[in-house]
């Protein structure tokens, strides 16, 4: 498989402040990847360094496998940080026409890209009347203009309003189903859920988990469940084996965590077998945030 | 070369301060010129500066070159907003993320320095030239193109003024700022060049290589010459002569200061974190 970006090691300081901390991992082509992190986690400064504007302290990275220098590589990728960055007083064509004579490019498709973020009606506008949503997505628009080997996307749905928030995860998953390789970074779980196959989780600046989506909420699920005679589901839950762990919610319901496969149906016929009525049953497969959420607290506490 | 001063030419031609301010200066340019043709009529006294002399060859290429420099601060403003602005609007970040490198950046900035003043130059020839034609009393070839060593010297001093703006505005980012940079620095070289000059003469020379004092040591003011070519006339005294001549040596040092500052420029955005 070809590699996009691999990073090496990659560590920053500010002052005495570790913002990035021996961070490695591997871009291949063809995949959506999200990092994903709380806010000051790193984000931001890690794709800072592969983007050019950031220093590394120390450690590397390289695109292409190294056979390009980063300004040259950078042509060829697309990427948008933070907030849209263009020149106020130029229109989205003209800021369009200036990343051209950038990137070297030969003949863009300026319509084709504004249509796609729907701004075509509004090319010869100025920039600066723009709302923040249009600039962003502009900031797409430009990011594709040289139809990017890869496009680094860091929190592209901040600041925005829903309608905005929904315009450009449509924008992004439609790019995504082109087969372009992203790079989507977010503090939004249920952004990176929706649209990503991989995922990199950062805390504290330090990588806590490289690998795919389906790998980390890779458990069973578990079964909320209730019953009129609580103590008598209690045991029978404690008993049974492939309940991993027992928990006591609220309202008289317990969460069986599975720690094998096992269907709701399969459940009620053992209860039923043992003299237990449920009133309640649900099976839940964990969320990407409550895997997170778990993923950071262990990391706490081995810190 | 040529796509990095489209890139930067692009730039200008979109920012509305950048034009007018350019258009101020050129016509500015022209007027400061036209002034001195205006015949003042003072009832009985009829007066024209034109008629002073300040017209002839080759005298011409110094008094316009000196008068013309001073105007060179609303061309340094520009030169100052464009880069300041490419902090403020962070268009610098989105431009290295688009694939330009830190060292093309600065040589894109450079070079449109290198064309303004090259234009600006241009200007001041061909308006010196027309302008002394109409006026001069002497035009015999050999004599209009004496002393065009002015020409050079107006070159590199705009050159190497504006690459100090373009290190300052670099360096403090803001361009206000810059602006009140560049006048502390004249400040403080005037300062310590006054120390020098009354508390240790001997190190006077010292003064000779301040970058702002190098830059107006190029071309020397002009008004004590003119004095000087009228009483030439009626008394010959070489002794109390000024140097108004142009050494390879006094060009030399501006050049200088001018590769310090692109390097410190180049070397600053290197260093910083954007």
């Amino acid at each position: 498989m070809e590699t996009i970006l691999s990073i090496h090691q990659l560590t920053k300081f500010y002052g005495k402040n570790k913002a990035v901390d021996q961070v490695s991992f591997k871009i291949e082509k063809g995949h959506v990847y999200g990092i994903l992190g709380p806010n000051g986690s790193g984000k931001s400064t890690t794709l800072g360094m592969i983007l050019n504007v950031v220093n590394p302290s120390s450690g590397s990275f390289s695109w292409f496998n190294g056979n390009l220098n980063t300004h040259d590589a950078l042509k060829k990728i697309g990427a948008i940080i933070e907030h849209p960055n263009f020149y106020p007083n130029m229109s989205a064509i003209e800021n369009l026409e200036l990343v051209t004579k950038i990137k070297c490019l030969t003949h863009p498709n300026y319509q084709e890209k504004l249509e796609l973020v729907g701004l075509w009606d509004r090319k010869n506008d100025a920039f600066k009347t723009y709302s923040l949503g249009m600039k962003q997505r502009l900031a797409i628009a430009s990011a594709l203009l040289n139809n990017p080997e890869i496009l680094i996307l860091d929190e592209p749905t901040n600041g925005l309003d829903p309608q905005g928030i929904h315009q450009i995860r449509a924008i992004i998953q439609k790019i995504a189903a082109q087969g372009t390789t992203i790079l989507l970074a977010s503090h939004l779980l249920d952004e990176v859920e929706k649209i990503c196959s991989h995922v990199i989780i950062l805390r504290n600046g330090k990588m806590i988990y490289d690998g795919s989506v389906d790998a980390m909420n890779a458990s069973h699920g578990y079964f909320e469940v209730a019953a009129e005679n609580s103590e008598k589901l209690e045991a029978f839950a404690n008993q049974n084996e492939a309940f991993e762990t027992v928990i006591k919610l609220p309202n008289n319901l317990y969460k069986l965590i599975l720690n094998k496969p096992m269907e709701a149906d399969t459940l009620n016929e053992m209860a039923f077998k043992n003299d237990l009525v449920l009133s309640h049953l649900v099976k839940r497969k964990e969320s990407l945030e409550e895997s997170f959420l778990n993923l950071t607290k262990n990391e706490a506490q081995h810190a | 070369m040529r796509r990095l001063l489209s890139i930067e030419l692009f730039k200008l031609k979109q920012s509305r301060s950048a034009k007018i301010l350019s258009i101020i200066y050129f016509v500015l340019f022209t007027f400061t010129a036209l002034f001195a043709t205006i015949n003042f009529d003072f009832g009985s006294i009829n007066f024209r500066i034109a008629d002073q002399g300040i017209f002839n060859f080759p005298y011409i290429w110094h008094f316009n070159t000196y008068i013309i420099s001073i105007i060179k601060i609303l061309l340094a403003i520009v030169m100052i907003s464009m880069i300041t602005n490419e902090y403020s609007n962070r268009t610098l970040k989105q431009n290295l993320i688009d694939g330009l490198s830190k060292k093309e950046f600065i040589l894109s900035k450079f070079y449109a320095i290198v064309l303004f003043s090259l234009a600006s130059t241009l200007l001041v020839f061909v308006v010196s030239l027309v302008l002394g034609l109409i006026f001069s009393d002497y035009t015999e070839i050999g004599i209009i193109f004496s002393e065009l060593e002015y020409i050079l010297a107006y070159f590199v001093k705009l050159v190497s003024f504006f690459s100090l703006c373009m290190f300052l505005a670099i360096l403090v980012r803001k361009s206000a700022f810059t602006l009140g940079f560049v006048f502390l620095i004249y400040l403080g070289e005037s300062i310590l060049g006054g120390i020098l000059r009354f508390q240790a003469e001997d190190f006077l020379f010292i003064a000779d290589y301040f970058p702002l004092n190098s830059m107006s040591n190029l071309i020397v003011e002009p008004f004590t010459r003119l004095g000087i070519v009228k009483s030439a006339t009626a008394q010959i005294n070489p002794d109390f002569v000024k140097d108004y001549t142009i050494s390879l040596f006094k060009l030399i040092i501006p050049v200088i200061w001018t590769f310090i500052f692109v390097w410190g420029s180049l070397n600053l955005l290197k260093k910083r974190d954007l």
